[in-house]
């Protein structure tokens, strides 16, 4: 198999925050009754993590489960693992009403960071990103600017946002600009 | 004469002088000036015209509220009209060049409008210009189009950039005097986040020049203790250069931030959009001092009294060496007060009460100043500027007593609470006789979602004019010591009896030059409404919006209508407080990411190949692929020709792929579709109609059935969000018992069709899978490894020929694209763009959506009554379509159009019947709706829906062309190429 083209070829950009494109890691969209307790446990057992609560993520290792709607999950994990993780699901709810399918390729992730990470994306998105209000553990399914994008806090100063490939240059510029040098905000 | 004094001024540093040039004239002021105090250190009163007259216009304020200082403001890329001289800070290298005057500003030929002015009334454009009719556009609009308007609109692209930023917050506080930071401070130790935006440079507002004293120390050590005090906090976020400039429903607020404006090309943003949340807001805006109503009161020199006051305190500018101080209130004697100890003269301060003796007054007195109560200005000499005035009673009619030598006039008319912000989403007013004015009823608050007002008031805003009112209408509880002043008395027009002739002279707007007589004019005329008279007057319509001439106007209107002044009420605040630039508003969104882009994963191919793009919603697709030397057209025909007779390959990413999946998967495409799609079996592709509840077709595309309970539906490039929507729409409305989920996967794979007569042997020379005529039988589907990329091979063509259509993902796109473009270069193998797909499909008679389809067009009309189901019960549009207009055989319908000459029929003509219609234009049969040359037949062809077209085969019709002349084509069936599908099923 070619190696996987990155959208971007892993563009970077620093300013008074670091910009960049990650390398394609695997996603699965998930939709299903996320109430019920054989969803719950296809869904930790296939990811070793408990479904969060509504706008939640979980996070370990290399490995995220998040909310993403009433009844739907978005699950990241290495791209090597995604292969296994799909046929798990699927055999753990064969016969079970849901849908479990690789969105990989269908979305750019970009990581935010440094001090500024969340005063950049507090220019493009609507959404409260105070240390006090957007906290870790917190996922937002929102829109950058003009396009939608999720985002949710990667590690100290450290956010992830994915949004779709097609767009991944429009984000990539919003957030480059965003973040250039004489636009700190100083708000947070 | 204006001067700079050689002493004091609490904002300007001495030491750092600031060159400027205004009209072309050097010009130096120092670090901390506004534009305007600059210029009035330089004696230059006079810096415009009036929007109408023409007139001599001086600087009349000193703040956000200046009708007629505006300029035009630096040039090339960072020119930009109509700037308030008196917000605008001044900077080195500022340029700056006076408005509306021609040929000169000292010289104006437009000002013999000023003679003409009885022929220019009220309602002037409206009475003259109406007849004759055609007058208007031909001649009147031209001329006045000219001769109006302020300052030049910028002609070349904007040399800043803007940005704009979220922020959610549990009170704003917009302004930043004491009433701001108290009520600031307080809602901070509350625990609550704080925001607070001034619009100034400085905190504090007016209490350091009105000489206020808090806890017993002048106010600018209480407004400096309490800015650090906040700026400690970590709750509070403070904001100077920052105007909120709107109140909007639950909470929202605008702001606008000056970032870079006073040093232009600095790094960053010039100006940041700030787009609040707030839980509270509260409207610390302060008040704006009214001009009085009295002759001449336009002339340059005329000013008002606290601007008088803040050019002598914050700039150590004076106005003028004699200034003639007219009030109707006690504050107005700070000025004269303040004239005087800086060494200047007052030769009289004309008092319009009948008596004048509060603690202010006295102190006026005690320094030796003339008061007389009970006087007014009967008259101001001077035309560009201020030479003396005319003494008279108030009480009377404009006999003159006295001439008063003087250079400056500082007028009072009172104070009006700005209440923009309290305004803005509903806040009401209530009317206090007593201040004569217009202040927020704390009981009538624009409400929020649960009920309760979210906006309120504090200090000057409220009304609470005293310091020490305004200090605890924020709610604190600081000692402030500040002169008991005597009640204002309301003077709407200055004297009470003036006749004609005064009134003619006394403006109540000085930007667009109404006067009180064009007010009372219009109340003549029969205006009641203020809302009329202001549009019918132009009142309050400049870029100032009426800040400094509203109140005196509706009070001017109330005494000629005989109503009173509540009774009048005011027009409507509306966003924003101060003009924000276009380049603030549109934030980020310029250049290339004024919108979104969407590229395929081969965008960058097709961009370094000669793609002429073509925008299909935000993506582009290549149109063509233009090779050295060749036209467009002549590319489409070689990808036409190269497709047909070897092979050629087209990025089909963009098409829509929405899976849908469940065990009611089938039963809800069966819905969505005109024919039967659970029937189809897994492996195998078909071709579906979509249509609306009202019958017209929406969308098609081929649908996959993956396995029992998955289904892939392709849908076209554009509709692929509006038909997952319309799914879901379904789904969640409708039939949300129904146990079906959907996916929209459109961007997981990139897609490649690879069509033409060698396209077997291409995908043979990649590997890895069989795509014979057995394995792979048209309109089945297969996944596999290809070329060592996992796919999905469709066996689906649009074109007529032998065509593949291979999904990868998108990562994989790029690397499939650039195999087969390698392992084909010795079959031929070419890129086509989406013009010579419309011609391969047009040839076999393919429909397109939003070509064959317009929103009115039912599948029945296209000839694709085999694509409806006849057996099932029911499916999206059934019902619309058995309606008596859309089974009427009458209809237009598809035909091939086969020209007589060969020729290509205008895209968009329409088919000329006998006669006229009720509407006596030509009556039609019908209309084109693709046409093209076609290179594989080497004539013109083309689709069209004809009235009762099918029928008709092999008559003639005429089509209209633009020169008047008809080309005629023959009906035949749609179908140009291989009309019995053997190329494509081979």
């Amino acid at each position: 198999m070619s190696d996987v083209a990155q959208a971007l070829g892993g563009a970077s950009f620093t300013g008074f925050a670091r910009v960049e494109e990650l390398a394609p890691q695997g996603m699965i969209s998930f939709r299903g009754d996320l109430s019920d307790p054989v969803v719950q446990e296809a869904l930790r057992a296939a990811t070793g993590l408990e479904m969060p609560a509504q706008r939640g993520i979980v996070q370990a290792e290399e490995r995220a489960l998040g909310w993403m709607s009433p009844d739907e999950a978005i699950l990241l994990m290495p791209h090597a693992a995604l292969g296994g993780v799909l046929v798990e699901l699927r055999a753990a709810l064969a016969g079970q009403h849901h849908l479990a399918v690789d969105v990989s390729d269908a979305r750019v992730t970009f990581r935010l960071s440094g001090p500024g990470a969340r005063e950049v994306l507090a220019k493009l998105a609507p959404v409260d990103l105070s240390p006090a209000a957007f906290a870790e553990g917190e996922l937002r399914r929102t829109r950058v600017a003009q396009v939608a994008a999720a985002f949710w806090l990667s590690g100290a100063e450290e956010i992830a946002l994915i949004c779709f490939r097609s767009v991944a240059r429009y984000v990539f510029d919003l957030l480059a600009v965003s973040a250039a040098e004489g636009g700190e905000v100083r708000a947070f | 004469m204006s001067t700079r004094l050689s002493r004091g001024g609490r904002l300007i540093d001495r030491t750092r002088p600031q060159e400027f040039t205004f009209n072309g004239k050097r010009l130096r002021g120092f670090a901390g000036d506004t534009l305007a105090s600059a210029l009035l250190a330089n004696d230059q009163m006079l810096v415009g015209r009036s929007f109408k007259y023409h007139r001599p216009r001086g600087i009349v304020a000193s703040g956000a509220e200046e009708p007629n200082a505006l300029v035009n403001l630096g040039e090339g890329t960072r020119f930009e009209p109509n700037q308030r001289t008196t917000t605008t800070e001044l900077f080195n290298g500022l340029k700056a060049e006076s408005q509306n005057h021609w040929p000169s500003l000292e010289f104006d030929l437009g000002a013999v409008n000023s003679a003409f002015a009885r022929f220019l009334p009220a309602g002037f454009y409206y009475k003259t210009f109406i007849h004759p009719r055609p007058f208007w556009k031909h001649v009147f609009e031209p001329i006045i189009r000219r001769s109006a308007g302020l300052g030049r609109a910028p002609k070349d692209r904007d040399a800043d950039r803007y940005e704009q930023f979220y922020a959610f917050t549990d009170v704003l506080v917009a302004g930043g005097g004491i009433a701001g930071l108290q009520a600031a401070l307080n809602a901070a130790r509350d625990g609550k986040r704080v925001i607070v935006m001034e619009q100034t440079a400085h905190w504090g507002g007016r209490a350091p020049i009105d000489g206020v004293v808090i806890d017993g120390q002048p106010a600018a050590a209480w407004i400096a203790t309490t800015v650090t005090a906040l700026e400690a906090m970590e709750n509070v976020t403070l904001r100077l250069r920052c105007m909120v400039a709107g109140v909007y429903d639950h909470g929202y607020v605008l702001a606008a931030e000056r970032l870079t404006d006073h040093v232009p090309g600095a790094m960053g943003p010039r100006q940041r959009l700030w787009r609040i949340r707030a839980g509270q807001i509260i409207a610390a805006t302060g008040a704006i001092e009214r001009p009085l109503s009295f002759a001449g009161n336009d002339v340059p020199g005329v000013m008002l009294a606290s601007a008088v006051r803040d050019y002598l305190t914050n700039w150590a500018v004076s106005p003028g060496d004699r200034t003639v101080v007219v009030t109707n209130n006690d504050d107005a004697y700070r000025t004269a007060i303040a004239l005087v100890e800086a060494g200047l003269s007052v030769p009289v301060v004309l008092d319009a009460r009948a008596r004048a003796n509060g603690i202010l007054v006295q102190q006026a007195r005690a320094l030796g100043i003339r008061v007389e109560a009970g006087k007014a200005i009967a008259a101001v000499k001077g035309g560009k500027r201020v030479t003396g005035v005319t003494v008279c009673s108030q009480a009377g009619e404009g006999a003159v007593l006295e001439e008063i030598t003087c250079d400056a006039v500082a007028m009072s008319g009172g104070w009006s609470p700005a209440v923009h912000l309290w305004s803005h989403c509903g806040g009401k007013l209530t009317w206090d006789e007593d201040a004569a004015m217009f202040r927020p009823d704390p009981a009538r608050p624009p409400l929020g979602a649960d009920g309760r007002g979210f906006v309120r008031t504090a200090g000057s805003a409220s009304g609470a004019m005293h310091a020490a009112e305004c200090l605890a209408d924020a709610g604190g509880t600081a000692e402030v010591e500040a002169p008991e002043e005597a009640p204002m008395e309301p003077i709407w027009i200055m004297p009470q009896g003036a006749k004609a002739d005064l009134r003619a002279k006394m403006w109540l707007d000085y930007q667009n030059d109404v006067k009180v007589s064009d007010v009372q004019l219009a109340a003549r005329e029969g205006y009641q409404s203020v809302e009329h008279t202001k549009r019918y007057t132009t009142l309050g319509m400049a870029t100032d919006q009426g800040k400094l001439s509203n109140i005196n106007g509706l009070a001017v209107l109330s005494d000629a209508i005989s109503q009173p002044i509540p009774q009048v009420g005011t027009t409507t605040f509306r966003p924003p407080y101060t003009p924000v630039t276009f380049g603030t508003l549109a934030g980020e969104a310029r250049g290339d990411i004024f919108q979104p882009l969407r590229r395929t994963p081969m965008h960058e191919w097709h961009e370094a190949n000669g793609a002429y793009w073509e925008p299909v919603g935000h993506w582009r697709r290549p149109y063509c692929y233009q090779r050295a030397g060749e036209t467009e057209e002549q590319a489409v025909h070689r990808e036409v020709r190269n497709t047909r007779n070897a092979v050629g390959l087209l990025d089909a990413s963009t098409l829509g792929k929405i899976l849908v999946k469940g065990p009611d998967a089938g039963r809800l495409l069966d819905m969505l579709y005109t024919n039967m799609m659970s029937t189809l079996p897994v492996g195998k592709c078909r071709y579906g109609l979509m249509c609306n509840e009202n019958g017209f077709l929406i969308d098609d595309g081929v649908v996959a059935r993956l396995d029992e309970d998955t289904f892939l539906c392709h849908t076209t490039s554009g509709g692929a969000d509006r038909i997952h929507a319309h799914m879901e729409d379904w789904l969640q409305c409708e039939w949300w018992d129904w146990k079906v989920y959907t996916a929209n996967l459109t961007e997981q794979f990139a897609q490649i069709a690879v069509v033409g007569p060698k396209a077997r042997q291409l995908l043979e020379r990649l590997g890895g899978m069989d795509v014979s005529r057995e394995a792979l039988p048209f309109m089945e589907w297969r996944e596999g490894v290809l070329g060592g990329i996992a796919a999905r091979v469709f066996r689906i063509s649009f074109s007529g020929e032998l065509s593949y259509e291979i999904a990868v993902p998108a990562g994989q796109g790029r690397a499939l694209w650039d195999l087969l473009l390698a392992k084909g270069a010795d079959l031929g193998v070419m890129p086509y763009g989406t013009e010579a797909l419309h011609v391969l499909r047009a040839e076999k008679g393919f429909i397109m959506i939003g070509d064959e389809t317009d929103g009115t067009v039912i599948p029945q009309d296209l000839g694709l009554d085999w694509a409806i189901s006849k057996k099932k019960a029911d499916y999206i549009g059934k019902r619309g379509q058995q309606r008596s207009f859309l089974t009427n055989p009458d209809r237009w319908k598809l035909v091939g159009l086969e020209t007589l000459d060969g020729s290509v029929i205008p895209d968009g003509a329409y088919a000329v019947a006998e006669g006229v219609t009720a509407n006596g234009q030509k009556a039609t049969e019908g209309r084109v709706t693709s046409t093209y040359f076609s290179p594989t037949l080497g004539r013109g062809i083309a689709m069209g829906l004809v009235r009762r077209g099918p029928e008709r085969m092999g008559e003639t019709v005429s089509f209209g062309k633009l020169d008047g002349t008809v080309v005629k084509a023959r009906i035949v069936e749609p179908v140009f190429y291989d009309p019995k599908g053997e190329k494509q099923n081979v």
